[in-house]
């Protein structure tokens, strides 16, 4: 029965549904999908971000004081791998677009993936080992004995659960990166079939931007330039 | 369309190929893409979860007939309601209608071949089923007991109690809402048959855009708020602490930011259900299109803004108090101009009292009153008084299981022919429905006058005198058991049974019920093209007009 439906609607090129009338259907339906998932995306993080407001206008001093725990040299250099990695995924949308061979593709769904690795791998190595190391890592190795004990708990509280929640979002997207370089390299991205690649795309995409609203939350605004820094 | 529908009729059900005999066996169920059998699949998940509630709810009821307890410690009845409320929450009255009717209804009703992403819809169903698992897992290892609302410090410092399993299982479950309430969005803009503009859809389909939107905006704040209430029970430490600074009001705001509009999430499917009803067995048009579709989406919308309510007593400022009250007053509106539409509809139609019909007509009179009783919650100075006494638990009751759980059986009954392709015996269905009325106004009216009079919600013992309304309760539960239960003997029965239904049973307009009974796989012998509005019921004649 589902067969005999799909010949009946025929041309099928690779990857169209046949639950759908046409290719570009399928392709506003997977876009609008997204952004319905992004929309729910930002209410996820927006719940943080809003105790987060919330917390630190009732604990100032104690989250200046824990924002100058953090390293914003780390914290810089992810801003600008990130971006970089936004980057190579547009450019990977475009060689599809454009029709490029399947290994320029490819190319660049690996160059957005070392990006995204190497985010992480700062991310673990520099900043949350160290964490640990130092005694600043709520509930699991906690040391610290600086002014605004509770405080600056609280904070770290925060910056744990928004990064290791934006971590898991890059995962994520490392996943779905690895989903998408099996599909090009079996040639399924055309100039007339690149859907995949443009809404896994936004998805990484908006993985970024959180983390351009994470950046100067926890790291820039903890007064440290005006206080005089470390 | 009358001649296909005759060639339809004399072709016998069995021999034709319909979505649930193109193929058999367990796997072509458990992978099926098809929404027709996703829908059952979650139709058969959630009635397991309502006898799970339901049990501790009739566990809770036998325990209150007697002022000591009568059964139970009152530690164990504290986990009782606690299942009661999540369970028929978050695994049943969530998913009831949208999952299952919803599932099942929306591509047929907009002349679609299937949702807008098969896959993703069965992989909701898992996922929910991942949820439902877990929770059963909570409940044998233990169970909770810090209600439905999981306040902190209580649940994050106090408990003893499974409360990380239940969160992550309704973290777990909530996403098969959002993946669910997206499909269904995505569905609706862009699967319509020819000619079917959004003025021309059914109203259920605009009640369910209007849940979905619910879902994907209301859904993930729940989600990350037990998300970091369950990492503050791991770490011991975390933002709703008080003990560091942390505010568990920031808990109860954010709790019910997604937990009052999810009462909407209950309740719109049902008013989107009732809308299909009314004009289907009054045969008429119903009266004010477009507002009883606005309305859904204006209930909404003032969805979002009114969790205050929740908080008058827990030590919010009065002024927010103040804003909330008056924005809570705002529900009423469309919630009445549905009523009122209704009603209008009824109006001179030409009424016919079937099993659906019934649980509609119990829908509107059993809303109203518990939509009213709510405006006494939304005011602060009664408030104060009805607060947390059983006043609110019989409010909600009206409109969760009065309204919601009645248009939920009504819409089954409905739609059964088209599911089954079978019959269920009226004269039962209609029994069913009178039990079900009668009973549950036996239960939950004695407990607005309890409420009214004192008595605390959540309480295993109470005062002497209270003990007469609370064994008229718990003799009307009984009878509402009863009320569900003879539905699920019928229905299953009428499976084998039950005579053949034939395309349209109920002489409705629709797409649905322009298809075979059950629907072909692909729902539709060719794509239907929609050149009239919903409900165009040929008008009433002239003499039944007159008398």
């Amino acid at each position: 029965m589902a067969d005999a439906a799909v010949e009946t609607h025929a041309p099928n090129p690779s990857g169209f549904a046949h639950q759908y009338e046409t290719l570009e259907q399928q392709h506003d339906a997977g876009r609008l999908g997204m952004w319905l998932f992004l929309a729910t995306e930002i209410l996820f993080f927006g719940g943080m971000f809003t105790s987060y407001i919330i917390y630190r206008e009732l604990h100032l001093p104690a989250f200046e004081t824990g924002s100058r725990l953090l390293e914003v040299r780390f914290g810089a250099t992810n801003t600008a791998v990130l971006i970089c990695s936004s980057l190579t995924m547009a450019l990977s949308i475009r060689s599809a677009q454009v029709g490029k061979s399947k290994g320029t593709i490819i190319f660049w769904l690996i160059l957005t993936m070392i990006l995204g690795a190497a985010f992480i791998g700062i991310k673990l190595r520099f900043e949350w080992y160290h964490d640990w190391l130092e005694g600043i890592v709520p509930g699991l190795s906690w040391t610290y004995s600086g002014p605004y004990q509770s405080g600056v708990q609280m904070f770290m509280c925060f910056y744990f659960f928004m990064t290791g929640l934006h971590a898991l979002h890059m995962v994520v997207g490392l996943g779905i990166l690895t989903v998408l370089v099996v599909m090009a390299a079996r040639g399924r991205f055309t100039p007339h079939y690149f859907t995949p690649l443009e809404i896994s795309g936004l998805y990484w995409h908006f993985v970024d931007i959180v983390w351009i609203f994470l950046f100067p939350l926890l790291y820039l605004i903890g007064g440290r330039y005006t206080l005089g820094g470390h | 369309m009358s001649t296909a529908t005759a060639n339809l009729q004399e072709i016998p059900a069995e021999s034709r190929v319909n979505y649930l005999n193109a193929s058999y066996g367990i796997r072509s169920w458990l992978l099926t893409l098809d929404h027709k059998r996703i829908g059952l699949l979650y139709l058969g998940t959630i009635t397991l979860m309502f006898v799970i509630g339901g049990v501790a709810a009739v566990l809770m009821r036998l325990n209150l007939m007697e002022p000591q307890g009568a059964l139970m410690e009152p530690e164990t009845y504290n986990k009782m309601f606690s299942t009661h409320g999540i369970v028929m929450v978050f695994f049943f009255l969530v998913p009831s209608i949208p999952a299952t009717l919803g599932n099942f209804c929306i591509p047929l009703m907009i002349g679609a071949r299937d949702v807008a992403f098969p896959k993703l819809n069965l992989m909701s169903w898992y996922i929910f089923v991942t949820g439902c698992l877990l929770m059963t897992y909570a409940l044998i290892s233990g169970g909770v007991d810090t209600g439905w609302t999981f306040y902190p410090p209580y649940s994050s410092i106090y408990a003893h109690t499974n409360v990380v399993a239940a969160a992550l299982a309704i973290f777990i479950a909530g996403f098969s809402s959002i993946l669910t309430g997206l499909n269904f969005v995505v569905t609706i803009h862009k699967m319509r048959a020819p000619g079917m503009t959004w003025f021309r859809l059914p109203l259920f389909i605009w009640a369910m855009y209007a849940t979905s939107i619910i879902f994907i905006l209301g859904t993930p704040v729940i989600a990350v708020t037990l998300l970091l209430l369950g990492l503050e029970r791991i770490l011991h430490v975390g933002i709703f602490d008080p003990s560091i600074g942390g505010d568990p009001l920031l808990f109860q705001h954010l709790f019910w930011f997604y937990s009052h509009p999810a009462v909407y999430i209950m309740i719109l499917p049902g008013m989107g259900v009732i809308s299909e009803l009314i004009p289907a067995f009054s045969r008429k048009k119903i009266f004010g299109y477009s507002f009883v579709a606005f309305s859904s989406l204006a209930i909404a919308i003032i969805s979002f803004i009114v969790w205050g309510h929740h908080m008058f007593v827990t030590g919010q400022s009065i002024y927010a108090g103040l804003v909330f009250s008056s924005l809570s007053f705002l529900v009423a509106i469309p919630s009445a101009v549905k009523v009122f539409n209704w009603t209008a509809t009824l109006y001179k139609g030409s009424i016919s009292y079937q099993a659906p019909m019934l649980y509609a007509l119990g829908f509107i009179g059993l809303f109203t009153m518990g939509g009213l009783t709510g405006l006494f919650l939304a005011s602060l100075a009664t408030d104060v008084h009805l607060n947390g006494t059983y006043f609110i638990v019989a409010h909600f009751h009206y409109i969760m299981v009065g309204g919601a759980v009645m248009a939920y059986l009504g819409g089954i009954h409905y739609w059964w022919p088209k599911m089954t392709g079978r019959l269920y015996p009226d004269l039962w269905a209609r029994f069913a429905a009178l039990v079900i009325f009668v009973g549950f106004n036996l239960t939950f009216f004695p407990q607005f006058v309890l409420g009214y009079l004192g008595m605390p919600r959540r309480y295993a013992v109470y005062p002497q005198e209270f003990q007469a309304l609370n064994v008229m309760s718990s003799a009307g539960a009984s009878v509402l058991a009863v009320g569900y239960v003879i539905p699920l003997v019928y229905l299953i029965w009428s499976l084998k049974y039950g005579p053949e239904a034939g395309p349209n049973p109920w002489k409705a307009t629709g797409l649905e019920w322009k298809t075979p009974s059950p629907p072909p796989t692909e729902n539709f012998e060719e794509v239907p093209i929609v050149t009239y509005d919903a409900y165009e019921y040929p008008t009433v004649r002239a003499g039944v007009a007159r008398g």
